[in-house]
């Protein structure tokens, strides 16, 4: 119940925050902080680093953006398919990378991401470095005008919301407890009858459609789908958004996201931009060092010790 | 008159394994009697653990094959074999450390429900599982540590979780791979014990090295040496065999033997 309160409290934030901060802004981590989820379910609760995440946000975002721009498809089904094409690509690469462990696991995802790097940079319909710009945000139905900011930003709330939901959901169910039991002791999973590379790739899957949703989302926010999304770097950065915010946590990856997001935008626009990348690697090494188990795991503790 | 096939629950032929030009199993023909406690005993390096690998395919054998039932299972997967009724235990440990002990028994008891592929349903369907998870927990007398985390119960009670987790999933064949290993004598003790009761509807093939515990509990034993079966038999014949006394047994032999002759004394 008192998980229910900080929910409800949290909620609460969401829909007044636009009248303080600037709602792409807000915008803009949500998505991110739904991206961190997505991936934290992976490693957080399957035990799976992926290194090539970025390649379900790109997707997502080229097919939603090239829907919008060429289709007459409305925001939300164009979305749909992003997150569709995403979990496809997810149910090849999870079919590919599962049956690895640990480091090798990490290798094949950035190697597949890669290749998915070197297509959307070829391909004719991306714009190569341009990206595809000017994506119309549409008429959400036909019907809401998601032209205006604001209204945009509840509409990503909305989604975010519900993608949220479900890794929760996904995190308490049955699928989930199985999971649990194959991070916590395979071979035991095994023994015990559960084909656990079946189950890695299901929760592959589940967590690159969310990813892809992220980035069709995203992609409507800023009306562009560019190569930023698909390179590893964001691959990278999703890792370092829930290692900040903690790992295995439901809710430390959007704490994560909220403050690489927020940090990200502070530098870009003074005089630091130029050592954002070192500043990030600066973070990252005191957090690993420092405090591992992330903003939440270090919360946890001190309300565990102070209360 | 020859025994039916179908009286060996699950038997060996020809079974090897080489690891590199190095054969750590080699040209074993295993007989399981159904109903059985089986005891695989041998020093260490002897091979018994990969045995249990080639068992359930956590290894591939190099040549041979494995029969359960008289069905050849030889090719099947790990996960597929458990799912015949062919239940491994570890040398180390095999709880899931950070679940409660109830979860633990629960994830054995879930997978015949048929529903843990689903992502979008409430763990609280799995509360119908928790009358027999309890149920099974209080067969090894663990029901009051229901809630506790597993990292925080003690080495023995560990391994009788295990044995509940393993009795969840109702098995036709129980291997234990050294469920003593490590353990103080009273643990040693329930656990044994714990052993005797469930073997009662059961098959049971079981490594160990406490030959106290083999001699109360195996019907039969088959001695491993160098990958290889020396001998096999009852514990009085394998114990009398003077190759088991020089490769294995020894004074480990003679001290069971003063024990039992202590225990008629007093
Ligand atoms: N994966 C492997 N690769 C190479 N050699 C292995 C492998 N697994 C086991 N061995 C070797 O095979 C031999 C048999 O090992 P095994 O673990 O089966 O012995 P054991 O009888 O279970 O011994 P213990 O009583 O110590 O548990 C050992 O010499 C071991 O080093
Ligand atoms: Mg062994």
């Amino acid at each position: 119940m008192n998980n229910m309160k900080i929910n409800l409290f949290l909620l609460a934030l969401a829909l007044i925050a636009p009248t303080v901060l600037y709602p792409v802004f807000l915008a803009k981590v949500l998505c991110f902080a739904l991206f961190a989820c997505a991936f934290n379910l992976l490693l957080g609760f399957a035990g799976l680093l992926s290194f090539g995440h970025a390649a379900f946000l790109g997707t997502g975002g080229y097919v939603t953006g090239y829907l919008m721009v060429n289709s007459g498809l409305t925001p939300e089904l164009a979305i749909i398919v992003g997150t569709l094409a995403g979990a496809l690509l997810g149910a090849v690469f999870g079919k590919l990378a599962v049956k690895r462990e640990g480091i090798y696991f990490a290798m094949v995802t950035l190697a597949l991401a890669q290749l998915v790097f070197f297509f959307y940079l070829q391909a004719p319909f991306t714009n190569g470095e341009d990206g595809l710009q000017g994506v119309p945000r549409g008429a959400l139905f036909g019907l809401i005008d998601l032209s205006d900011n604001l209204v945009m930003y509840y509409f990503v709330l909305t989604i975010f919301i519900a993608g949220y939901w479900l890794i929760n959901r996904t995190v308490h169910s049955p699928f989930g407890q199985v999971l649990k039991a194959i991070r916590e002791n395979e071979d035991r999973a095994t023994s015990l009858g559960y084909d656990v590379n079946q189950y890695k790739w299901l929760a592959f899957v589940i967590s690159a459609a969310l990813a892809a949703l992220a980035g069709s989302t995203k992609t409507l926010v800023f009306e562009l789908a560019s190569l930023t999304d698909v390179h590893w770097h964001m691959s990278g950065e999703v890792i370092l958004m829930t290692l900040v915010g903690g790992v295995g946590t439901i809710f430390g990856p959007v704490l994560g996201a909220g403050f690489i997001v927020t940090m990200q935008n502070y530098l870009s626009g003074g005089e630091l931009g130029n050592y954002i990348h070192i500043i990030m690697g600066a973070v990252f090494v005191v957090c690993v060092l420092s405090f591992r188990s992330g903003i939440v795991g270090q919360l946890m503790k001190f309300k565990r010790n102070n209360f | 008159m020859t025994q039916p096939a179908q009286d060996f629950i699950l038997e060996t032929q020809n079974l090897t394994k080489a690891f590199k030009g190095f054969t750590a199993v080699d040209d074993v023909n295993l007989k399981i009697q159904r109903g059985h406690i089986h005891a695989l005993i041998g020093p260490n390096g002897a091979g018994k653990t990969t045995v249990f690998n080639l068992l359930t395919k956590f290894l591939q054998p190099t040549s041979g094959k494995i029969l359960f039932n008289g069905d050849d299972i030889t090719a099947l997967e790990p996960a597929a074999i458990a799912r015949k009724g062919v239940i491994r235990s570890f040398q180390i440990s095999a709880v899931f450390p950070h679940l409660s002990v109830l979860e633990n028994v629960r994830i054995a008891l879930q997978r015949k429900e048929g529903n843990s592929f689903h992502f979008w349903r409430s763990e609280k369907i799995l509360n119908r599982l928790n009358e027999q998870a309890v149920a099974l927990l209080e067969s090894v007398g663990l029901e009051g540590f229901a809630n506790t985390t597993t990292v925080d119960l003690s080495y023995g009670r560990k391994r009788a979780l295990e044995i509940a987790t393993t009795l969840a999933v109702e098995p036709e064949l129980m291997l234990l791979d050294e469920p003593t290993q490590g353990m103080g004598h009273e643990d040693v003790g329930l656990v044994s014990d714990l052993i005797k009761k469930v073997s009662k509807d059961r098959t049971i093939l079981m490594v160990e090295h406490n030959l106290h515990v083999v001699s109360k509990l195996a019907d039969q034993i088959t001695v491993l040496q160098r990958g290889a079966i020396l001998t096999e038999g009852d514990y009085a014949t394998v114990s009398a065999d003077p190759r088991v006394r020089e490769a294995y047994m020894g004074t480990a032999a003679d001290e069971v033997e003063q024990e039992k002759n202590e225990e008629v004394a007093s």
